[in-house]
Order: C-alpha cells, then structure tokens, then sequence
C-alpha cells in the first residue's frame, strides 16, 4: 500500500509537528527570558554576574545540542532524580525544553548584548544623567532601543530552535524526525517521497516565518 | 536587490534539480554485473551491510566485527567463493537497509533483518536463517511475566522500529519509552528508569550475556512474535537469494550452523537452534 493512503501514517505525521511546535513555543519562551537575563548580566556592573553570563555563553554555545539533550535525559533525569512529570513524553518534553532553553538562550544573549551596542551611549549617558539607576536605563532605556535592533538575528536563532527541536527525539520523544524514522522503517521502498513531506514541511513553514522577521525587522528598526 | 534575487532563483532551481537526480538514478547501472553470485565470482569481494551496535548478533570493536550475523555472512561468503579477507562490513541501522541494497552500497545485509511483506516489494531475502520473536529483557528480581503483565510499566525499545510499533498498537497500557539505540535502554534499564527493555529475544540475550551485566538482568523467554531474520540482496537478483538459500542448506547440514551459533549466542547459554530447511523462502 501507498504510505500517503494510510491514515495511520497521517497521524504519525501530525503528531511528530505537534512536538515540534510544542517544543519551539515552549523553548522560544524560556530562551527569550533566559537570554534577556544573561544580556543583562553581560552588561551589569557587577563582576559575578558578568563572570556568570560569560561562563554560560562559552559553555552552552559551544557544547552540542545532542549531548545537552542527552544530559537532560541521563544526567538530570536519570542520575540526579529531576522528574517533572509522571507521563513519560511529558518528561521527555519538559527535559528536551529545559536543554533547548538552556543552549537557545546563549545566542540570544549575545545577540542581545550585540543590539545594546547599537544604541548610542550618549542615551545611557542622558539616563544616568537625570537619575536613572542601572536597572531603570537598562529596562527603560537601552533594552527598547535594542530590542528593535535584534529582530533580524533573533529570527534565525528561533529558526534554528525549531529545527535543533528534532534532536529531542534522541531521549524518544516522538517529534518529527522519529516520525519519520518510523515511516521510513516500514515504508523502505518509498525513503525519498517521505523525506520530501518531513523536509518540505519544515520548509514550508519556516521560510515565510524568515520573511516575517525581516518585515518585522524592517519596520521597527530605529531609523538613525 | 536583483542581482540577489537572480542568484536565489537560480539556488533553488539547482537544489529542486539535485533532488530530482537523486530519485531517478536507482534503474539504470545495475544490468551488467547485477547479482552477487557475478559479482563474487569476478571481483572476490563483496560488501555486507550489518548491525555494529548489537552484542552476540552485530557488534563492532574498534575495527573488527563480531557475532552471529557476521559469522552467517562468512558463511554466505565462503559458499560464494569470497575469501574471508574479500568481505567488506558497512555498518547499516534499521531505517537504511533498503536504501543500502537499492543503491548498491552494500550487496548482502545479514542485520537481524525481518522478512516482511512490504520489505519484500524493495529486496528479495534469503533464509530465514532463525525465527526470533519479541521478548522483554528485565531485571533479575522483576515481577514482570510477559507482555500481559505491562500495564502501567515503562518499556523501552528503539524508535521507529517494529517491537516498539507492537507495544503501542497491541499492549496500550504499557508506557513506552523511545531512543535511538538498544544500547540506550540497557543504560536506563540498569538505571531503574525503565521497567523491561523489549526487541527480538536473541538481541536481547546478548545484551544479558554482556560481561558488565553478567547476572543482572534476564530474559522472560515468552516470545510474543515471529520475526523470521533473512538475508537482503537486490530485489531483481534472484539467482542470488537462490544461491544463498543453497549455503543455508549445505550449512545446517555439514554443521557449520551449529558451529556459528556456539561461537557466538550459544555463549549465553541457549542451545543452537535447528535451521528449517522447508522454511526456506521462494525466491522470485
């Protein structure tokens, strides 16, 4: 039988990019707060806080994503005891969030920390000027003006977050690329017309999410 | 502005052009030279694709293989005419043995490799040479009787492949855990995350005839499937899986069977099993 005329497969299908919006959704957030925080830290007066930024950033940046996800799994769930839910695709979700966060938010930091040094430092300089403390300029000031600076770069980063996303399925959740494993393993003589729906799907999606950034990024910049 | 555009277009058009070559070229080439029995007889080589991550089956140590499988290829080689230094291993998983034979990158794959209709319409399969069934691997002390008694446990097994299919569509109460290898579920199964791993039962007794699991675990030895292991060749070479299917015959009965089966999985302890000649496929 064909593999596109069996509903089952349908179903693996559609479940495998439920996951993987799931993830996405989920570590975009926790990278967004994370990286912000780490940003601030970079920038901070304080030499601890700006000694931690900079250990997370060489660290996350540099270590495979596999290894994260395989960490979160063996490491924090296996041998440390963190179970953060009974339901094993749960945990597996929740541990493969936790990593994607944990890795995402180390671009985001420093693409960030890179829009901070677009704004002109004659603003922090006016903020200090009227009274602001380091945290008002930070928030009121400086992190707007960024912000509206970052969207392009911020963009590929949660491009490459959705699609890093698959490597969850190494501790066996069920995401896109296991979906696809699955098929192939059952549906051997047709490997190519399978890889073109799994590949043209992340494609389809993600090159007009690319375009919206860059429209998004085009009308907020801060004309100087 | 344009001059980007031109040069986007033209990328496309020569990926979307990439891809289609990639599709078309698996008819052509394969007319002279085609079967493995030409092939052996004039290049005294040939390429076998096998498992390197399964003990007593297909396990890789640095650059030698070794097991059960590799032993069933030396013999498929000797009958062929192939010197033992003329065999070539390539590692394959589960989700590329067809594309493997397809494309020719290997001519043979012995990698504990289920007969089943739909593989069937891709390769042609010589054996079986052994009938396997699913079974669950447990803990020495563990209650665990058989699939039956799996509701509400955690089981683990590799993703996408059959046994971890079987769970989910016929034992629904069981909580099925995914990775990538055997080797994975044994580290978890031995970290007590998970409650049985669950494959073919040979896989799984050479994970419990592992020296650092010595005694650990066991195998509840209530297979809950039949998966008959063949040999893959290309789906047109016939005269091949013919040949193969001959080897077979002439191994189990000058004793060379048995002798592959003691050197390898016979260490933990199971009997060599009987090979069934009239079992043997019709090659087509």
């Amino acid at each position: 039988m064909d593999v596109f005329s069996d509903p089952t497969n349908f179903d693996v299908y559609v479940t495998g990019f439920l996951w993987i919006l799931k993830l996405t959704a989920a570590g975009t957030v926790g990278a967004l707060i994370l990286g912000v925080l780490l940003a601030a830290m970079r920038v901070s007066p304080v030499p601890v806080l700006r000694g931690f930024g900079t250990t997370w950033v060489n660290t996350f940046r540099n270590t495979p994503l596999t290894l994260i996800i395989f960490f979160c799994y063996f490491g924090l769930f296996s041998t440390l005891g963190v179970k953060l839910s009974d339901d094993i695709d749960r945990n597996n979700y929740w541990l493969g969030v936790i990593g994607l966060s944990v890795y995402t938010a180390a671009f985001v930091c420093e693409a960030i920390r890179s829009g901070i040094n677009t704004v002109p430092p004659g603003q922090a300089e006016a903020a200090r000027a009227i009274g602001m403390s380091f945290f008002q300029t930070l928030t009121i000031i400086v992190l707007p003006q960024a912000a509206r600076a970052v969207i392009a770069p911020l963009g590929s980063i949660f491009i490459a977050l959705a699609k890093n996303s698959t490597i969850v399925g190494t501790i066996g959740l069920a995401e896109s690329s296991n979906a696809m494993k699955e098929l192939i393993n059952a549906n051997g003589d047709q490997v190519i017309a399978i890889f073109l729906v799994f590949a043209g799907t992340f494609a389809a999606v993600l090159i007009p999410t690319g375009y919206a950034f860059g429209w998004l990024a085009n009308r907020m910049a801060v004309k100087r | 502005m344009r001059i980007n555009r031109m040069t986007a277009v033209a990328g496309a058009f020569a990926l979307v052009m990439a891809a289609a070559a990639c599709g078309g070229d698996d008819s052509g080439s394969d007319t002279a030279a085609s079967g493995i029995v030409g092939k052996a007889g004039s290049d005294k080589k040939l390429v076998f694709g096998v498992k390197a991550d399964q003990p007593g089956l297909g396990l890789q140590t640095g650059s030698t293989y070794t097991g059960f499988d590799i032993e069933i290829a030396k013999i498929i080689a000797k009958g062929l005419g192939v010197p033992e230094s003329g065999i070539e291993y390539k590692t394959t998983v589960s989700s590329n043995r067809e594309p493997f034979i397809q494309q020719g990158q290997v001519d043979v794959v012995v990698a504990t490799y289920t007969i089943n209709d739909e593989r069937k319409k891709v390769v042609n399969f010589g054996g079986p040479y052994y009938v396997a069934g699913q079974d669950l691997l447990v803990p020495v002390n563990s209650t665990i009787t058989g699939p039956e008694s799996l509701a509400g446990k955690k089981v683990c097994s590799v993703s996408g492949s059959t046994p971890a299919k079987r769970i989910q569509t016929e034992y629904k109460d069981a909580k099925l855990q995914q990775f990538d290898s055997y080797s994975k579920c044994v580290t978890a199964l031995a970290g007590g995350q998970v409650d049985a791993v669950t494959t073919d039962d040979i896989i799984l007794a050479g994970y419990a005839a592992q020296d650092q699991y010595a005694g650990k675990f066991k195998v509840v030895g209530k297979p809950f499937s039949s998966e008959p292991y063949g040999i893959g060749v290309k789906k047109e070479d016939s005269e091949g899986c013919n040949k193969i299917n001959e080897i077979l015959k002439a191994a189990a009965a000058d004793g060379s069977y048995k002798a592959a089966w003691d050197n390898t999985l016979g260490k933990s302890g199971k009997p060599a099993p009987e090979l069934d000649v009239t079992k043997l496929t019709n090659c087509s």
